[in-house]
């Protein structure tokens, strides 16, 4: 393992991690600000509870989240410094406006909505948690800019004097065509991942609730089991809307990774051999043996499939991976210039790509499943308790959750050996003066500490999950607050 | 003035506001086990209620404050390429430490209230205070090392090891910073709470601020005289001022005054650091021609021109959001504004 393999899995490890916070934090500020908003609206008790309950849980995910991105803003220069230094002009601009637009809005808003309570008017109070989400949602847009001049660089040019990509078009880098149709994908898979937990949890608290009430001989509608499965229910709707927004974003987005990045498509399905048109590329759902194209082994394909999640058109043409390997080998491997010369060759690790793409698919369908059953389950006031949904309630958030994870994963891998497509390899962007050593010694901290915080998150997660919603307590009016009173919230 | 130096000047005015902010919540989380220490509470409970009190004047405003370093990250990256690949990646195991301290001193801010178990809010006192102390000396540390010069070589690259940075000056760096926000967050402590707590932070503030003079005079005195300009003459006088100025008004019970006294000294100090580099923004002590400049490490011009666009518009917007935040947690606190602890056996029900 060099140091580019060392580099590459640490960025892999705390990145995927960061993410695991992140979509969870888009989906939940949306949903918790909803219950904020209703409660505002309506001032009937349980939507000032669900806010409350559901703010603690967001909060204890948004601890997480927000410590690790300070580890991402500081690492491409620390391990890519070359990276950074032959893509500043256009990658670091959007990372800046990031920081002065989205982070600051997040961070200070956030810190009212934590503090706010009878301090500032409770419209007012609502509306912070809704800005918090706004600047979740705008730090999404501008960092999946910067990725996507990774996958798809424009509105530049290259420098050859200087050996660096310069800007040219900002404009262009802000609505680069793959950015347009990834930056609704990743939100709709993070609503859908802040719906499911908020279904998860709310599911289990629901059932938990309805047993106790039942075997306390209880009216179950004075119980707050009514209360649990209005969330369960909003949970599921989330998670059903955003996966289908997930579906339709997927769908353009494959037709446009099939145009900019073919080799990616083709790795997704481990097809080695080009497809022409009127033949149709099939998908295989699942297959075994080897995926180095030596024999065929699909078990379950769908004729035509890939075709048309690649060109609309279930007979067109698909390019294989040896087709492509050989024309970039010719375009960028003969060209001389050491930052496209692959000792590797040109394309990604097929199992990695094949599996992650399929995994992706598969957990996202399977939580929309969930949503699915879950809504029928409840419908027209039912309160199921069935002994099976307390796996579903526990299992469900994880299914988008680590569908986001396998998504990036293929998206990052399916990119390789590219860091910037065309232009760099990412065995030319690795800091060339950071030791082996000081990256091993990085990535045993990083791995370490980010383990033991996930025990503690999770243990912290599950210990407020099981106190369940606090009970009602008539917030203060910042109006008439006793100056010498304890404070609503303190840390 | 060119956009490059423009943007050079911006920095100042990032780390500035970093360190004016983020230094008081470094100062408090320094205090912690002081101010809510045996020393000063009558008793374990006593304790723990000043350490929520110190905890809660920086509570809703800790999280915006830190920003200002990844504003500062992002804009290095944006603005100067060559200084931020050379810096971060050759600053290299310091910034792994701060990195995994701020990780810790921000769950620490997060977590600790989360439970009510003394030794779950011990624990987290340890990673607030080593995280607030940790950050705040190698950030002097790393600073001071890029204005007196590290070895770079032909290649922009950074050929030192971790104990380059450890000479006499850098740890005068470090030492200076951490007094100065201890001085600075003793006082942003009486500035914001009432009672004991209040004159016992004012006390402290002008024990750690006479030392925080004679390092901070000392370490100024030594930039200024290897490689000082007018200029920089000039803020080092008035960070001088600025601090003697602050200590005077703290021992006069003025704690506004005595907050933009040490607000003062620490932006004048950042001013002198950055008009001693200039036009560097890391020199090489290997070779001076292989110094990074605001010329030579800096982004094209129409990369600085979008910056400076979005920089103009979007800045005063936060600074007057941050503000009002400020504005709206105005209120002095005391023990007696500490909500009672949720009780030891959690209710299920």
């Amino acid at each position: 393992m060099d140091a580019t393999d060392l580099a590459r899995w640490q960025f892999a490890i705390t990145t995927v991690y960061h993410f695991l916070f992140v979509p969870i934090t888009i989906g939940m500020s949306a949903i918790v600000a909803f219950f904020h908003t209703a409660w505002v609206r309506t001032h009937h008790e349980q939507w000032l509870r669900l806010a409350k309950f559901f703010g603690k849980l967001f909060l204890i995910n948004f601890a997480l989240g927000l410590v690790t991105g300070i580890v991402q803003e500081f690492q491409f220069g620390m391990n890519w410094s070359d990276y950074s230094r032959f893509v500043g002009d256009i990658f670091g601009a959007p990372l800046a406006v990031e920081a002065l637009l989205a982070f600051f809005l997040e961070s200070t808003f956030l810190g009212l909505w934590i503090f706010g309570w009878g301090r500032i008017p409770e419209k007012l109070h609502a509306a912070t948690m809704w800005i918090v989400h706004v600047g979740t949602v705008l730090s999404a847009y501008f960092i999946l800019s910067a990725n996507s001049f990774m996958q798809h660089p424009v509105g530049y040019t290259y420098n050859k004097a200087t050996g660096r990509a310069e800007l040219t078009d900002f404009f262009a880098v802000l609505t680069n065509k793959v950015q347009l149709v990834t930056f609704p994908h990743v939100i709709f898979a993070a609503y859908m991942a802040g719906g499911a937990v908020v279904m998860g949890v709310a599911l289990w608290c629901m059932r938990r609730e309805a047993l106790r009430a039942t075997d306390a001989g209880e009216d179950l509608a004075q119980s707050d089991a009514p209360m649990y499965r209005r969330a369960t229910r909003i949970g599921a709707v989330v998670t059903l809307v955003a996966a289908l927004g997930v579906s339709l974003t997927g769908d353009v987005q494959g037709k446009i990774m099939t145009e900019v990045q073919p080799m990616k498509m083709a790795a997704a399905e481990a097809l080695y051999e080009s497809v022409p048109a009127g033949e149709g590329a099939p998908f295989s759902v699942l297959s075994v043996g080897s995926l180095d194209g030596s024999h065929a082994n699909a078990i379950i394909e769908v004729p035509g499939l890939l075709s048309f999640l690649a060109t609309g058109n279930f007979g067109g043409a698909v390019e294989g991976i040896n087709d492509l390997k050989a024309l970039y080998a010719d375009t960028y491997g003969a060209s001389g210039n050491p930052l496209v010369a692959s000792a590797t060759g040109y394309a990604p690790n097929i199992p990695t790509t094949y599996w992650t793409f399929r995994l992706m698919i598969g957990l996202g369908l399977a939580g929309a499943a969930v949503s699915i059953a879950v809504l029928w389950l409840t419908r027209k006031g039912r309160t199921p308790t069935h002994r099976w949904l307390l796996w579903a309630a526990i299992l469900t958030p994880f299914l988008p959750i680590f569908a986001n994870s396998f998504g990036w994963i293929f998206t990052e891998m399916g990119r390789q050996p590219w860091l910037v497509f065309g232009l760099m390899t990412t065995a030319t962007g690795v800091s060339p003066g950071v030791s082996i050593g000081e990256v091993i010694t990085s990535m045993t901290v990083f791995t370490l500490l980010y383990g033991a915080l996930a025990v503690v998150e999770i243990k912290l997660f599950l210990h407020y999950v099981r106190k369940g919603a606090e009970p009602f307590e008539q917030p203060q009016d910042p109006a008439d607050r006793d100056e010498d009173a304890p404070l609503a919230f303190a840390y | 003035m060119d956009l490059a130096t423009f943007w050079f000047i911006v920095l100042g005015i990032l780390w500035t506001g970093y360190f004016v902010l983020e230094g008081f919540d470094f100062g408090v989380g320094m205090l912690l086990p002081v101010l809510g220490g045996k020393r000063y509470a009558t008793d374990a409970a006593d304790a723990e209620k000043r350490r929520r009190v110190l905890l809660n004047t920086i509570g809703p405003v800790w999280d915006g404050n830190e920003v200002w370093v990844l504003t500062a990250g992002g804009a290095t990256f944006a603005a100067f390429p060559h200084w931020y690949a050379t810096l971060f990646s050759g600053f290299y195991l310091p910034l792994l430490v701060i990195l995994v301290a701020l990780i810790l001193r921000n769950l620490g801010f997060e977590y600790r209230h989360k439970r009510p178990e003394a030794q779950w809010k011990a624990r987290w006192d340890l990673a607030i205070f080593w995280g607030s102390l940790v950050p705040a000396f190698l950030w002097g540390v790393a600073l001071t090392n890029i204005v007196r010069g590290v070895p770079i070589d032909a290649s922009k690259e950074f050929t030192g090891t971790v104990f380059t940075l450890l000479n006499p000056a850098g740890l005068l760096g470090g030492f200076v910073f951490v007094a100065l926000f201890l001085t600075h967050g003793a006082i942003f402590v009486a500035l914001k709470t009432e009672g004991r707590i209040r004159q016992e932070a004012r006390a402290i503030a002008e024990r750690v601020g006479s030392l925080a003079a004679v390092l901070v005079v000392a370490l100024l005195l030594w930039l200024g005289f290897t490689d000082g300009k007018a200029a920089s003459w000039v803020t080092t006088v008035v960070a001088a001022v600025a601090l003697l100025g602050g200590l005077a008004a703290n021992r006069a019970g003025r704690e506004g005054w005595a907050f933009i006294g040490t607000a003062v000294t620490i932006a004048m100090a950042v001013a002198t650091y950055f008009l001693t580099l200039f036009p560097n923004v890391m020199p090489s002590s290997t070779n001076p021609a292989w110094s990074l400049t605001v010329d030579n490490a800096s982004s094209t011009e129409y990369t600085l021109k979008v910056m400076t666009v979005v920089a103009l518009v979007f800045t005063p917007i936060v600074l007057l959001y941050q503000g009002w935040t400020y504005w709206v947690f105005r209120k002095r606190l005391g023990t007696k504004h500490i909500p009672d602890d949720a009780p030891l056996e959690t209710a299920h029900h």
